[in-house]
């Protein structure tokens, strides 16, 4: 840790005479941390008072969550962190940690004799720093300055971003990562994207840490301001931008708003979660058809509830959770996953919601429904789960819902994203890429819709669908394993098992041409008889390249720069060796496109690079949004399902799949090209 | 002599007691725990006891009060207590009525032998410390 950073950060916000710039305090610090203790227990106060004491910390208790509440109101910068016991007898532990992060945005770290996994988990969800088990060991206590320090890194972190996002097109993907970042303590998925980003942002960093961040307390007023400007705007369509406008408020910087933001959706979702979460998992496990029918339904249905409430609740994501880890009920869960993709994506701020719990959910539901998937091959799902997340990005009318979701119908459709979507894909592909970074692979595979938002062609799919949809469901594990068997199939190309984030982005979408591919074929045969289909396998061999390119595409998100993708795909097409007549330069750059629109969350671009690659001769290198939805939406959701998944996972899951994807490759006709000359 | 025979009794108590917070700052802050310590647990104790003769008593009341002994007896260390409350927990959870009253007896048992243990200790101090202010 910069010491001298950290007490710099301290100095600013932190009024106490003991931190002071430099000299003797860096040998004690964390000397002098104020910290708050609440607990109805006298006894584990007393004892928790004392044992603060001796980590030389400053101790304010109190034994009632209103007593805590208004002493960290009336002194705003008076405190560094909080203790709060979880059971007390005037407010829940959880409310009052929900209180203090949205109004003062302090580390508040629970504590409780429970140990209970639900119970921890909550903590968690409701945004605690940490959580320590009664009774707590004064080493556990010597150690919470940490997050202290995390809390001011990331806050600094977001600071930065705020002044370069004029900069260039990298700087709102870095800035989103920020957001992510800042909020994502708790969330392990961000892991690597994270990583990289706070290694580029250190220099910056270290040379601004010297510079005064003003602290940003959320008072009761500011917080209502902040809350009209968001009901005003709508929940799915506030974005930080236009809240900070809104609320007019000098010295507020949009950074402020956004991470206030994800934790007021964080809060809202648990507020709202559990209604929804129970109506919209009925909603999907009613609506199912044999398999997954219920997540097309359910899109059509729950789009706006699940945008209104944005996010899954606490408790559904914890379900999916548990389902995913127990595959108990991973067909809820996969729906719900569905749900919360589509939530998450029809929030016009992405970041938010990757930022908190957005990005475990994301994983969640991924998990859920990669765990779903995988022992129960059910493509259908991930098509749908994919069209879904599509779909609420691009808030488009799913023409597809009533179509199931087979994996194969999504792709088409994906294709068919309209460009007015393209803000929103943007956005979603900026989410998708985000998470697609930690969770390569099975986010592309069927997560076109995701980023593309559905395209309007659907109609043109809906016979494709329903075709696919009987044999289909079975296939959805299927999908969901494709991309990592594809991932495990192209170890060259693909997917970079815990590889760099832009080369996963690319590799998941590689992996979701081969899950396309595949799953055409698991869905019996239905998928050579579609053009799409045959486009999608044609464009595997691309989506391979695409990987390489992935990286390059990371550096030149956002814009349409076809051409840069062109280029890195074609170079990538020759490093690849592909020689397939059909890899001309549409192919590639659609291709290239498409990963690249995954990779940078460049909707337009994957659109191109997806229509291009769905059609192989036709497309040319344009922004149509056809093919590319799919592709866009394939990454998406490979891109969504979390790392946490576990590589090992996918890596299996991606070798089980191998035998059948290579199988499936020899019956796609590539033109002049075939799977098997795909370097593995 | 005799002051500093029993300031020796009494260390060697405290240490075989207490390994942690003894802090010279406040010889006290021992002294002070436990007194709240036995002061709330005799309470929910008690407490636990007549519920457990009521019947209309709910399972998820007499759950918070041993949630909360629990939490007390952990932090002071009191461990052999807090075993005995886990276990009655369990039992509890389980619904078994019966089992619970032989829980709650057995926490009674480690309870009192706790308090026996320190009482001396307390004593002593107490006794030991008033000589020594005049």
């Amino acid at each position: 840790m910069n010491v001298s950073s950290v007490k710099g950060s301290m100095s600013i916000s932190s009024s106490t005479s003991t931190w002071k710039a430099g000299d003797t305090i860096s040998d004690q610090f964390p000397a002098g941390l104020r910290v708050l203790v609440v607990d109805d227990d006298p006894t584990c106060l007393m004892i928790l008072e004392k044992m603060l004491i001796a980590c030389l910390y400053k101790v304010t208790k109190c034994n009632r969550a209103e007593t805590a509440l208004s002493k960290l109101r009336e002194n705003k910068n008076g405190y560094d962190i909080v203790l709060s016991d979880v059971h007390m007898p005037d407010m829940d532990g959880f409310k009052l940690l929900e209180h203090i992060g949205l109004e003062m945005d302090l580390p508040v770290i629970m504590m409780s004799a429970d140990d209970g996994k639900q119970v921890v988990m909550k903590g968690v969800t409701h945004g605690a720093c940490d959580y320590l088990i009664k009774p707590v060991r004064i080493e556990a206590l010597k150690n919470i300055w940490q997050h202290v320090v995390r809390k001011r890194k990331n806050e600094w972190k977001e600071f930065e971003q705020s002044g370069s996002v004029e900069e260039g097109d990298r700087q709102p993907k870095q800035s989103d990562d920020a957001d992510y970042s800042s909020s994502a303590n708790e969330g392990n998925w961000k892991g690597s994207k994270r990583r990289k980003d706070e290694e580029e942002e250190t220099d910056e960093r270290d040379d601004t840490s010297t510079l005064k961040k003003p602290r940003v307390v959320w008072s009761v007023e500011l917080h209502q301001q902040f809350v009209a400007a968001v009901n005003q705007l709508g929940i799915d369509k506030a974005v930080p931008k236009k809240i900070l406008e809104l609320m007019n408020v000098p010295g507020l910087t949009r950074e402020n708003v956004a991470s206030h933001l994800q934790k007021y959706r964080l809060y809202l979702r648990r507020l709202s979660g559990v209604s929804q979460h129970q109506s919209n998992l009925s909603t999907i496990i009613s609506a199912q058809d044999p398999t997954f029918g219920s997540l097309s339904s359910l899109s059509g249905l729950d789009l706006q509830t699940l945008a209104a409430t944005g996010q899954l609740p606490a408790q559904s994501l914890a379900r999916l959770q548990a389902a995913g880890l127990g595959r108990a009920t991973a067909k809820s869960a996969i729906p719900i996953t569905l749900v919360d993709q589509r939530n998450i994506f029809s929030f016009e701020n992405p970041k938010l919601r990757f930022g908190e719990g957005q990005q475990q959910h994301m994983t969640n539901k991924q998990q859920v429904n990669l765990l779903h998937g995988i022992p129960t091959t059910m493509e259908p799902k991930q098509l749908v789960s994919l069209r879904h997340a599509a779909q609420s990005v691009g808030n488009m009318n799913m023409q597809v819902p009533p179509h199931g979701p087979q994996s194969s119908q999504n792709n088409p459709l994906l294709m068919q994203m309209g460009q007015q979507q393209q803000q929103q894909q943007s956005r979603g592909q900026i989410l998708v890429d985000s998470t697609i970074n930690h969770a390569p692979r099975l986010s592309s595979m069927g997560q076109p819709i995701l980023s593309n938002g559905m395209a309007t062609n659907v109609s043109s799919r809906s016979g494709i669908p329903e075709n696919i949809r009987a044999p289909g469901y079975s296939q959805t594990p299927s999908m969901l394993n494709f991309p990592m068997n594809h991932a495990s199939e192209l170890p060259g190309n693909c997917f970079p098992l815990g590889s760099t984030p832009g080369v996963s982005n690319l590799t998941s979408k590689g992996a979701f041409q081969e899950d396309v591919n595949s799953e055409i074929k698991g869905s019996g045969g239905f998928m050579p008889s579609y053009d799409v289909f045959n486009d999608l396998n044609q464009y595997k061999p691309q989506s391979w390249e695409l990987q390489n390119v992935g990286i390059a595409f990371d550096s030149s998100q956002h814009s349409n720069s076809l051409q840069g993708n062109l280029d890195l795909t074609q170079s990538a097409l020759g490093q690849q060796g592909f020689s397939s007549g059909q890899m001309n330069g549409h192919n590639r750059s659609a291709a290239v496109a498409s990963k690249a629109m995954f990779s940078t969350g460049n909707v337009k671009e994957l659109r191109s690079a997806q229509n291009v690659n769905q059609h192989l001769n036709n497309l040319l290198v344009d922004n149509t949004i056809r093919v590319k939805s799919e592709r866009v939406c394939d990454a998406s959701p490979a891109n969504i399902f979390p790392d946490h998944f576990g590589q090992d996972d996918l890596m299996s899951a991606l070798l089980k799949q191998q035998e059948s994807v290579a199988s499936s490759e020899n019956e796609f006709d590539f033109d002049g090209y075939s799977m098997n000359n795909i370097p593995v | 002599m005799e002051s500093k025979h029993v300031n020796q009794q009494i260390a060697a108590m405290r240490q075989s007691f207490f390994d942690e917070l003894e802090d010279q700052n406040n010889p006290n802050f021992v002294e002070e725990v436990f007194t709240m310590y036995f002061r709330d647990s005799t309470t929910l104790l008690e407490t636990v006891e007549q519920a457990m003769k009521t019947i209309s008593i709910t399972l998820a009341k007499m759950d918070k009060i041993l949630h909360q002994l629990k939490g007390s007896s952990a932090s002071v260390g009191a461990n052999k207590v807090l075993n005995e409350i886990n276990k009655t927990r369990q039992v509890l959870e389980k619904g078994n009525l019966e089992g619970t009253k032989a829980g709650i007896w057995e926490m009674r048992k480690e309870y009192d032998s706790l308090k026996a243990k320190l009482e001396p200790y307390f004593q002593l101090k107490q006794a030991n410390s008033v000589p020594q202010e005049k």
